[in-house]
């Protein structure tokens, strides 16, 4: 065992503390497997004070860390440092408070995104966002790449929702912003922290806000023949003044991924399928869904079918959720990229990914949150087949390029990390990321909070650890 | 106000900031306290910044320079049927977009779907070092890089010069209508807050009004189609016997808080942050502030307190500290922040990496 590992050691009983490399394995890769890294270990505290000892003892050693929840980011967000360590945040999974009459919930960032709404559920209450992993995603996770889901456009993102935290900065430092007000006075600290990557430190408590679960939910869920026809009924729908909860896009290949996977059912023939949901007091949904249900019916579906009952609308939600991981079934490997276009430009960005795609031999699913113009390009490829791995990410370059160049962004709601950071730049002018750069140092100086995440290479900081990590330099940490 | 640097254009805003060692950025003064500095610190003025360079309804999006009038703002954006949910405020007054950004004040309408630091999208802006920058993005959604366009809110111009704002907006509901409810007491009204914000109802806003502090009613307005306000108000009034105001008397009020003409006119104004659990304590310091009016507002989240004197400020903040609310003065002479007031090292160190030269005065600065 190295020094380091053993000065480790010595704060934390063995069985909270992985350093074989049988223990290590299922920590290498997160949400976007193509990376792998091994890290000198795995550290589990149970206690907000064990995290901040484990951080501060990081910045005594320079030594590298990686905070992680469920490790579902699809960026590579919680990909391991090789060198440095994970800290492991999963048993810090209590939530300290709900408190009904002021619609707020405290947790640890270790609580499962869905166990906070089930919780609040016995008060009427829910909370808002709902990345499609929201079953096993942490909120520390979601806190760190502010994460979004099926409901942005009109509730916001995991941002939104956060009105306090207590942090441990990478310096050390614990600091507390915020608090149980849904109003804050001075700079917004809680905004800035909310989608740090990990680059900043660690949260130890988010204060989240809590809504109303609606009393009322109209689902419809509508087929056509072209993406374009799919498109142009999203266009109609915001155009009539209406707020729906949620717009969604699946195109065929993402259709027959969840009809396999879920036997989901759909209306046959269709290249796309809408989905639109509309939620509040009953008295508003009833007056909104005509409105609604014309716009649809103008728009030339195939077919459309509203939702009769909670069954029928689980079931529609079922087949889209299930998408990503339906679409595994197609292939063995698929990348999933996050794209952002301006939504009247949805209908040309599916096209000239199709085209792409054609041109490279690559089949692409598109599932796509259609109201806020959130792409979900799926990369299929089979990584056994030598090249296939580059091309595919050559493919999501190209789409991502095409989103930035149409005015929007490389990311909507997975964050940069490992996977985009080539990609910062294509967004932001090297005065810009250096700007972020500067924030980045004055949070973390060193460059140990998950370092190589979010700037292109050769302008991060925390890059300079590149290749032999110092302390690999000096013998005190080794690879395997 | 003595603004003696106006640039046209971003480039000059860019070249101002570059050859002025101290300087802070003022749009129309609306909040004055906020732009109190030293006698070295020169005052830019945004008014040459002013225009809306892009609107797209159906994006749900739009672009303005930071000295555009919010007043602008609102009637481009009504004209196609869209609004500003959070409710900005002193548009008669002539305050600015960037002004409200950096003061971060956000109005009775913040209560639903939040305030301005959740419909802001991007910032262009000019940091401590002269360099003309965006961030964030200009589409709805969007998670690359650091979001510096929530951290400029509320940030009173300490960090850099706002040049451009992107916002998300929303369709405005198609009617609304503005309920009082009774309540004998301030905790019987904060009852009621507390409660119509848990309800089925989705109230637009829930506010109890500086003239209704005396007999305490709370102002619920909701939002949404006519045929659905009405059905809903009947159910509302069974829980929470109450009326519903004229249209006209309605917008009265909501003006009337919107540009703060309930208080006095030359004491200090200030913004506080709250729960609600906190509002009635907040009313027993108010009782002991003999002549000092309130406006309790975005569902007991917010209040704005009107000192009937300078002199009360002292009073006032102890019973900050001693509640823990933060607060921050508006207008009047009084200290910018009250309340408790944090200095972590890690404020100094982002100053520092936005502005390295202390070009903009520090939010220390009393």
């Amino acid at each position: 065992m190295s020094a380091v590992l053993q000065r480790l050691a010595a704060m934390m009983p063995p069985s909270r503390l992985l350093e074989r490399p049988e223990h290590l394995a299922a920590y290498e890769s997160d949400g976007l497997t193509a990376f792998r890294a091994r890290p000198i270990a795995v550290v589990i505290p149970e206690t907000p004070e064990e995290v901040i000892a484990l951080v501060r003892f990081c910045h005594a050693e320079r030594l590298p860390f990686v905070a992680r929840g469920s490790g579902t980011s699809l960026s590579g967000g919680s990909l391991p440092v090789a060198g440095g360590i994970v800290i492991a945040l999963n048993r810090l999974n209590r939530i300290l408070k709900l408190d009904p009459a002021q619609r707020i919930a405290v947790v640890e960032p270790g609580v499962v995104n869905l166990d906070v709404t089930q919780a609040a559920t016995a008060h009427g209450l829910h909370y808002a966002p709902d990345p499609s992993s929201q079953s096993i995603c942490t909120i520390g996770g979601n806190v760190a790449f502010n994460s979004g889901g099926a409901h942005c456009l009109k509730y916001g993102m995991t941002s939104n929702h956060v009105l306090g935290i207590k942090a441990v900065l990478a310096t050390g430092e614990v600091v507390v912003w915020g608090g149980p007000s849904r109003e804050f006075v001075g700079p917004d600290w809680c905004g800035l922290f909310t989608g740090n990557e990990g680059l900043f430190g660690i949260a130890l408590e988010i204060t989240l806000q809590l809504l109303p679960r609606a009393e009322c939910f109209h689902t419809v869920l509508a087929g056509y023949r072209t993406l374009e026809h799919a498109g142009d009924a999203v266009s109609a729908v915001i155009a009539s003044g209406l707020l729906p909860g949620a717009i969604e896009i699946m195109d065929a290949l993402a259709l027959e991924a969840a009809v396999a996977a879920v036997h989901a059912e759909y209306p046959p023939g269709c290249e796309a399928v809408l989905i639109v949901e509309l939620e509040g007091p009953r008295e508003v949904v009833a007056a909104d869904r005509e409105r609604l249900d014309r716009i649809i019916a103008a728009s030339q579906p195939v077919e459309a079918r509203p939702a009769r009952d909670a069954a029928e609308r689980i079931a529609i939600w079922k087949g889209r959720k299930s998408a990503f991981s339906a679409v595994g079934r197609l292939s063995p490997d698929f990348i999933v990229q996050d794209g952002v276009v301006p939504r009247r430009r949805l209908g040309e960005a599916l096209r000239r990914i199709g085209e792409m795609g054609r041109e490279s031999g690559i089949r692409v699913a598109n599932v796509f949150h259609a109201g806020d113009g959130n792409l979900h390009p799926l990369i299929l490829f089979d990584g056994r087949e030598s090249g296939a791995l580059q091309r595919a990410e050559a493919l999501a370059g190209r789409i991502l390029e095409m989103c930035v160049e149409m005015g929007g962004s490389i990311t909507g709601e997975h964050g940069v990390g490992m996977e985009k950071r080539d990609y910062l730049s294509a967004m932001f002018s090297a005065d810009e990321i250096d700007c972020m750069s500067r924030i980045r140092s004055a949070f973390d100086p060193l460059g140990i909070a998950n370092p190589g995440k979010m700037f292109p290479v050769s302008e991060a900081p925390a890059l300079q650890h590149h290749g032999l990590h110092p302390l690999e330099k000096a013998g005190v940490i080794s690879r395997e | 106000m003595s603004a003696v640097l106006a640039p046209a254009s971003f480039e000059e805003l860019a070249e101002a900031v570059r050859s002025t060692p101290r300087l802070l950025a003022v749009g129309a003064g609306t909040k004055p306290r906020l732009s109190v500095a030293g006698v070295d610190v020169v005052k830019l003025s945004t008014a040459g910044l002013r225009g809306i360079s892009e609107y797209d309804p159906s994006e749900f999006t739009f672009t303005a320079a930071a000295g555009t009038p919010l007043r602008e703002i609102t009637a481009a954006l009504a004209e196609r049927g869209q609004y500003l949910p959070f409710d900005p405020m002193l548009i008669d007054a002539g305050a600015t977009l960037g002004g409200t950004v950096a003061s971060g004040l956000s109005g009775p309408g913040r209560f639903r779907f939040g305030g301005l630091r959740d419909f802001i999208l991007g910032v262009r802006f000019v940091d401590g070092a002269g360099r003309l920058m965006r961030m964030g993005g200009k589409v709805v959604k969007n998670a690359a890089g650091f979001d510096l366009p929530k951290f400029f809110v509320g940030s009173l111009g300490r960090f850099g010069v706002l040049a451009e704002i992107t916002f998300k907006v929303f369709p405005r509901p198609p009617s609304a209508l503005t309920l009082r409810l009774a309540a004998g007491t301030l905790d019987a009204a904060v009852q009621i807050l507390a409660g119509a914000a848990n309800s089925r109802f989705e109230f637009d806003a829930l506010d109890i009004a500086p003239r209704e502090m005396g007999e305490s009613g709370v102002l619920a307005r909701l939002a949404g189609p006519a045929p659905a306000l009405a059905a809903m108000t009947r159910e509302v009034f069974a829980r929470w016997p109450g009326e519903v105001l004229s249209d006209e008397s309605a917008e009265l009020l909501w003006i009337s808080l919107r540009e703060f003409r309930w208080t006095h006119p030359d004491t200090p104004l200030v913004k506080i942050a709250l729960s609600p659990s906190t509002a009635v304590a907040l009313g027993e310091t108010m009782q002991s502030l003999d002549g000092a009016l309130w406006h309790l507002s975005a569902g007991g989240n917010v209040a704005f307190i009107s000192l009937a004197s300078a002199a009360q400020a002292t009073e006032l903040d102890e019973s900050l500290q001693k509640l823990s609310l933060p607060g921050v003065t508006l207008r009047g002479d009084a200290p910018l922040w009250l309340g408790p007031r944090a200095r972590p090292a890690i404020a100094q160190a982002v100053k520092h990496a936005l502005d390295p030269t202390n070009r903009f005065p520090s939010l220390d600065d009393q």
